[in-house]
């Protein structure tokens, strides 16, 4: 029973924790705690996901000279509150002829496979649930998860535009979940470490990863990102949902709250691919070239979000720029051209590497 | 060897595309082109193309243009137009001549295909740029182009 131990220990939810502590037996405190913690990461991220579907529609409005959404609050602030409420009071409809189980059950697959990788995430010293020695690979076994979800909801729709879309996204996902997982390998080649607090505290003293693997991590980032958007089904990517053929694609069918988690899934996992990123190549919550180092109260996360949220932006601005892949287009992309890049790029920071020509 | 290239110039083309969307991002606060509607009431002003309704300007002697040839009728294919016509003895020349007694226009069936317009040979009916046309009764929606008592203007012959 050590799982105390992996519990944030900051000093608010120290407290808290020996408040539980004091008052129960060891077991049952532990169990109470895991369960205030992990409704206090939903709630947090549900909120986060909320106020990323706000910034994504206001930075898309600035990217086509619009004002975007400013009646609801100021400069629009409660507008997703208003949208949340509203899809929570939304009829929960679907068709007759779909598979009631899975249809149902499919939502929740993509939502928690997206939450469940939260959890692995040092957003500062303190601020991490869990940290476990292999955070990367269960990050990427973990990501894949959500494309299940996606399948069914696409199966058991029986509507052949949802098929038509979930077939795609598990077409899309298995192929660049390889350059997810190649790109990401590489930078573990530097760090040597599968623990992404680890990998964080590497990035203390030599600079962040970006800087000290130099080209072949500037390659890396740069496949990264490109697969991590087509993992997040998001434009240029978007065949998934490919409004202009598909209707919406895999979750056609869905409506209310279920459309809502499918919904937010996808800006959660747009926070989770950026935060990879950041601990990956731009060192986590540590600041630029340490200026908040000596300052003891400084919240450290500032630094994480700040990263995240410029990653988040880069995806937006992705996304409102280019036009949608063709499916073919897609699979050339992946196999013709990223993967061998990758493969590449892994065999020259190995020789880097053992050159010892780090930075 | 045009395999690297291709990869040179698709990420340059991708770059260009992004700076194109980035400059448009930096100049959103002054630039945006978001008329706020109801906010901008009084000071709104709406494109000359725009097609609001048809109407038929008058001078301010209470004179149009329009010699009652049908020619609006005729062209308007869902019969938004109605004229009502008359003769009546010109007094200058003698001879008897046709008058409009009424344009009727109706536009709740206007489909604002501008068919009437170019079909005028006098350019009698024009667009107007208003569009808050909301009423509470249908009726009100079926108006008289011309107004009571005008008359067509010297010299107009069709
Ligand atoms: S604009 Fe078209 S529909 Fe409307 S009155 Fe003229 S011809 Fe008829
Ligand atoms: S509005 Fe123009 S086309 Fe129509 S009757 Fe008058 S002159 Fe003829």
């Amino acid at each position: 029973m050590n799982f105390i131990q992996m519990i944030i220990p900051l000093n608010i939810t120290k407290t808290i924790s020996d408040w539980i502590s004091s008052i129960m037996p060891e077991t049952a405190a532990n169990y109470t705690i895991m369960v205030v913690i992990a409704v206090a990461y939903l709630v947090l991220f549900a909120v986060a996901g909320l106020y990323l579907v706000l910034l994504e529609r206001k930075v898309a409005a600035w990217f086509q000279l619009r004002i975007g959404p400013n009646r609801v609050g100021p400069w629009g602030l409660l507008q997703t509150m208003a949208d949340a409420l509203k899809l929570v009071s939304k009829e929960l409809t679907s068709t007759i002829k779909i598979d009631k189980f899975l249809y149902n059950l499919a939502p929740y697959f993509v939502i928690v496979a997206a939450l469940m990788a939260m959890a692995v995430f040092p957003f500062s010293k303190q601020f991490q649930a869990f940290d476990i020695n292999i955070g990367v690979f269960f990050l990427i076994a973990i990501s894949s998860i959500g494309v299940i979800g996606i399948l069914l909801a696409g199966w058991s729709s029986n509507n052949k535009f949802a098929l038509i879309g979930a077939m795609r996204s598990g077409l899309q996902t298995i192929s660049y979940e390889l350059s997810v997982g190649l790109s990401i390998l590489t930078m573990v080649l530097l760090t040597g470490s599968l623990q992404l607090s680890e990998i964080v505290e590497a990035q203390r003293t030599g600079g962040w990863l970006i800087l000290q693997g130099h080209v072949p991590s500037i390659i890396a980032f740069m496949i990264f990102m490109i697969a991590g958007t087509a993992e997040t089904n998001r434009a240029p990517f978007d065949l998934v949902e490919a409004e202009s053929e598909l209707g919406a694609g895999f979750h056609t069918e869905y409506s209310g709250m279920k459309f809502a988690y499918f919904f937010l899934a996808e800006f959660i996992n747009m926070f989770i691919i950026s935060s990879i990123a950041v601990v990956l190549f731009f060192g986590g919550w540590l600041s630029p070239f340490g200026i908040t180092d000596n300052i003891t109260w400084f919240p450290e996360v500032i630094w994480f979000i700040i990263k995240v949220v410029g990653l988040i932006f880069l995806m937006m601005w992705f996304r409102w720029t280019f036009p949608r892949l063709r499916v073919d287009q897609l699979l050339t992309l992946e196999w013709k051209y990223l993967l061998p890049l990758n493969l590449m790029n892994l065999m020259l920071m190995a020789i880097i590497i053992w050159l010892n020509w780090t930075i | 060897m045009s395999y690297f290239s291709d990869i040179y110039k698709g990420i340059k083309t991708l770059l260009t595309g992004m700076s194109v969307t980035g400059n448009y991002f930096i100049h959103a606060r002054k630039g945006a082109i978001t008329q706020e509607y109801p906010d901008n009431r009084e000071t709104l002003k709406m494109f000359d193309r725009f097609r609001g309704e048809v109407v038929m300007p008058h001078t301010d002697d209470n004179r149009h243009r329009c010699t009652g040839c049908q020619s609006c009728e005729i062209a308007c294919p869902n019969g938004s137009i109605e004229i009502i016509w008359d003769r009546a003895v010109d007094p200058e020349t003698g001879k008897k001549k046709k008058k409009i007694d009424k344009h009727i226009y109706h536009l709740s069936m206007c489909t604002m295909c501008g068919l009437c317009i170019e079909a005028c040979p006098t350019d009698a009916i024009v667009w107007a740029q208003n569009f808050e046309n909301s009423v509470y009764d249908r009726s009100k929606l079926t108006k008289i182009l011309n107004q009571p008592g005008s008359s067509v203007l010297d010299g107009i012959e069709d």
